[in-house]
């Protein structure tokens, strides 16, 4: 699995580019994360992919070749956090509701809703974490769950941040010579 | 200034220096086409929107410059797809501009709406739809730069019928383009420069891999001057052709599937391989496994993307071909690599293309005769555009081109009914040249439409139709692979001599070899378009050849007499 964080313009189809060029490279997207920055022009997107170190090597520079990526960077095998957050329903009745907050607790969840029948937990952290709550959970019967795929950050000094805006034309090469 | 879109686009066009304009109206566009009646943009009305593109395209490779293909919706729109395509995979700056239904019909399946910019996104390097007035012509600025900056590729300008009607105060100092503020890679890397020098400077059987990007970065003097202190031959890919002058004798000539054997064998047993402007495409490398084991390899290229894609290399310089040349020179020694390149010169031996022209005339027509005569006769000085397909090897095999943008030909889509418009593009820009197209008779029958476009535009372009009946190629990969079964190969064709006459153009029909060179000469001494129709050899294969997914050096090589090895008379 590799991790690519990369900034993007935060307007309408830019989405869809990201997507038809995994597509294209044949990489499949395990989990694909776009959020908001700080500046409302950029976004901010966290690719988790299906592919080797050289797969997401073709990744990181195809994307920054799309007019709309700012900057995409594989940062893999860097020192950083990856989080996912998780909504589980979960089967529960009055008899074994406590034995359930007791395995919750230990995986640091949170019941955020109790129903008759059944509760959902709010989970965060790292993949495996949430898939070893996932795994406690199964034989009480998981009714529902939705996943926020990760998100990453490279952690001390690394920065990784959008380039500042420039004004004025780019360099380019000059247009028709004709 | 109060404009409408419409003019604005003209206005933008005119003031990015475009001059030709080759399109097809319709409803969606039909406020610019008004508008352009009124600019000084030559249109250039093409038969078939695909035509339309691939003008642009080969106005794009004669010059360096931008080709601009105009279109309107739907149907037009989608008519450009092939054109995008074969521009994307050759990096060529091509920038189509498609009329779009109102922008409150989008989505709506409105008479002739068409999502073109969804259906051209892999294949553009970039696209967009405008639907208002006030970003035409700022788009049109960012489109021009993105066209043809870094590594060059199509960009498609999708505008809705709203924003050409509207109107708005114009004024150019206003709409300056505003791309994205990318990152800027820092790309050097002092580590890999001098592993690459040191690797340089140490090989003992060197070759030089010359591709299209050498062109592209108008790094020909460079280059030469890099052959000349490296004292490295240069093998060629089909793009790279015209980057080193075919006669100069470090010029090994044309690598790949086929590729002459000597330039292959050279390439299996070097022991570094400094790739420049190329991307290790499957039919220069063959098997990848076995491609190149003994050699090093340095990579330069100006597209990250294609490093350690196809080849694993040794060290990568990524960077704009001229500058990272110039960048290695002074670094470079001059070594004696006489030794290596007698043996190259050994390789040649009999292997070597016969002279064509001394070959005794066995009364048949064969293509490598029509295409050496014509260089001969044209003394390597005009611009050839081809097909693709056997006539397009042979050209690159026996026509030897000593200048850059001389040979035009679609290479990474391999796009049949390309030369016919290509070229046509390809007169508008230089017209100052001698243009000829070389084209089998099964890609000229796929948009020799496009001659009524010659003839309404009154141009002087030489057509030489190479024509053998078949679908030659594949007919080929039949006889070597599929045992002789030619499941539709043959081909019927037209009588194109009075096809070419019904279209009010010259032309005549060439069945033996004595009639090929007066033929030639006849048709240049005329100021109009000529098509000559060269009845070659059915059943000719184009040799030598690496079969798909070989090894390069295992050729299926020419037979020794290539004249008698045809089983068909004519």
């Amino acid at each position: 699995m590799q991790t690519i964080v990369a900034y993007v313009e935060n307007k309408p189809g830019v989405l869809n580019r990201v997507a038809s060029l995994t597509r294209r490279l044949a990489i499949n997207i395990d989990s694909l994360t776009v959020d908001p920055t700080e500046n409302e022009e950029v976004a901010r997107m966290t690719i988790c992919a299906h592919t080797d170190e050289r797969g997401a090597l073709r990744l990181e520079a195809s994307l920054e070749k799309l007019v709309d990526v700012l900057v995409a960077e594989n940062i893999s095998d860097r020192s950083m956090l990856e989080r996912d957050l998780a909504l589980i329903k979960v089967a529960a009745d009055q008899q074994n509701r406590p034995h359930l907050m007791e395995l919750i607790k230990v995986f640091r969840g949170r019941v955020v809703d109790v129903a008759p029948e059944s509760l959902i937990v709010e989970v965060s952290g790292t993949v495996d974490k949430i898939d070893g709550l996932l795994e406690v959970l199964r034989p009480f019967g998981v009714l529902e769950m939705a996943r926020t795929g990760r998100i990453a950050m490279t952690r001390g000094n690394d920065l990784l941040r959008p380039p500042e805006a420039t004004s004025g034309a780019p360099a380019g090469n000059a247009p028709a010579s004709s | 200034m109060k404009l409408t879109g419409a003019q604005i686009l003209c206005e933008t066009l005119e003031r990015l220096g475009v001059r030709h304009v080759f399109g097809y109206p319709g409803g969606a566009i039909l406020p610019v086409y008004d508008a352009l009646g009124k600019s000084k943009l030559h249109h250039i009305l093409v038969r078939h929107e695909q035509g339309a593109t691939h003008m642009a395209d080969g106005y794009a490779r004669a010059t360096g410059g931008v080709g601009v293909a105009m279109a309107t919706s739907g149907p037009g729109a989608t008519n450009m797809v092939t054109g995008i395509a074969t521009a994307m995979l050759d990096s060529s700056p091509v920038v189509c501009i498609t009329g779009q239904v109102s922008s409150k019909l989008l989505g709506s399946d409105a008479f002739q709406e068409v999502d073109i910019t969804g259906i051209t996104m892999p294949i553009t390097k970039h696209n967009v739809v405008v639907s208002k007035v006030e970003d035409v012509a700022r788009t049109v600025r960012e489109a021009f730069i993105i066209a043809n900056s870094g590594r060059p590729g199509p960009v498609l300008v999708d505008i809705t019928k709203d924003a050409q009607q509207a109107s708005t105060d114009f004024e150019w100092d206003a709409c300056q383009p505003k791309l994205p503020p990318k990152r800027i890679r820092n790309n050097h890397d002092q580590a890999e420069f001098d592993r690459a020098v040191e690797l340089l400077n140490s090989a003992k059987r060197p070759v030089i891999l010359a591709g299209r990007g050498i062109m592209l970065s108008g790094a020909m003097r460079t280059f030469e001057q890099f052959v000349r202190t490296s004292n490295i031959p240069v093998a060629m890919t089909l793009l790279g052709i015209g980057c080193f002058p075919a006669t100069d004798p470090m010029n090994l000539g044309m690598m790949g599937m086929h590729g002459e054997a000597w330039v292959n064998t050279a390439i299996q047993e070097a022991d570094l391989l400094l790739a420049v402007g190329m991307r290790f495409d499957d039919r220069v490398t063959g098997d990848l496994r076995k491609y190149a084991r003994n050699a090093r390899k340095i990579h330069i290229e100006v597209d990250r993307a294609e490093i350690n894609k196809n080849v694993q290399v040794d060290a990568a310089i990524i960077g704009d071909a001229g500058e990272t040349l110039s960048n290695l020179l002074p670094h470079i020694h001059t070594r004696d690599h006489s030794a290596w390149l007698a043996h190259i010169k050994e390789l040649k031996g009999d292997s070597a293309v016969r002279d064509i022209q001394s070959l005794p005339d066995s009364g048949h027509l064969y293509a490598a005769h029509v295409i050496n005569d014509l260089w001969k006769v044209t003394k390597g000085g005009a611009i050839v555009v081809t097909d693709v397909g056997q006539h397009q090897m042979w050209e690159a095999q026996y026509y030897h081109h000593d200048k850059p943008r001389t040979l035009i030909t679609s290479g990474g889509l391999g796009t049949m009914g390309f030369a016919l418009p290509a070229a046509i593009g390809a007169k508008f820009a230089r017209p100052e040249s001698e243009v000829w197209v070389v084209c089998g008779d099964g890609g000229f029958q796929m948009t020799m439409c496009e001659l009524a476009t010659i003839v309404q535009e009154k141009i002087n372009l030489k057509i030489a139709i190479i024509n053998n009946g078949y679908l030659g190629m594949v007919r080929q990969w039949q006889e070597f692979f599929y045992d002789k079964r030619y499941v539709a190969t043959p081909l019927v064709a037209p009588d194109f001599v009075a096809l070419a006459n019904a279209f009010g153009i010259r032309s005549e029909r060439v069945i033996t070899r004595k009639e090929v060179v007066p033929a030639i000469e006849s048709a240049r001494s005329v100021d109009q378009a000529v098509l000559l129709d060269f009845r070659v050899e059915q059943e000719d294969s184009v040799y030598p050849m690496v079969p798909a997914g070989a090894a390069l050096h295992d050729m299926i090589r020419r037979p020794n007499n290539p004249l008698v090895e045809t089983a068909t008379e004519s």
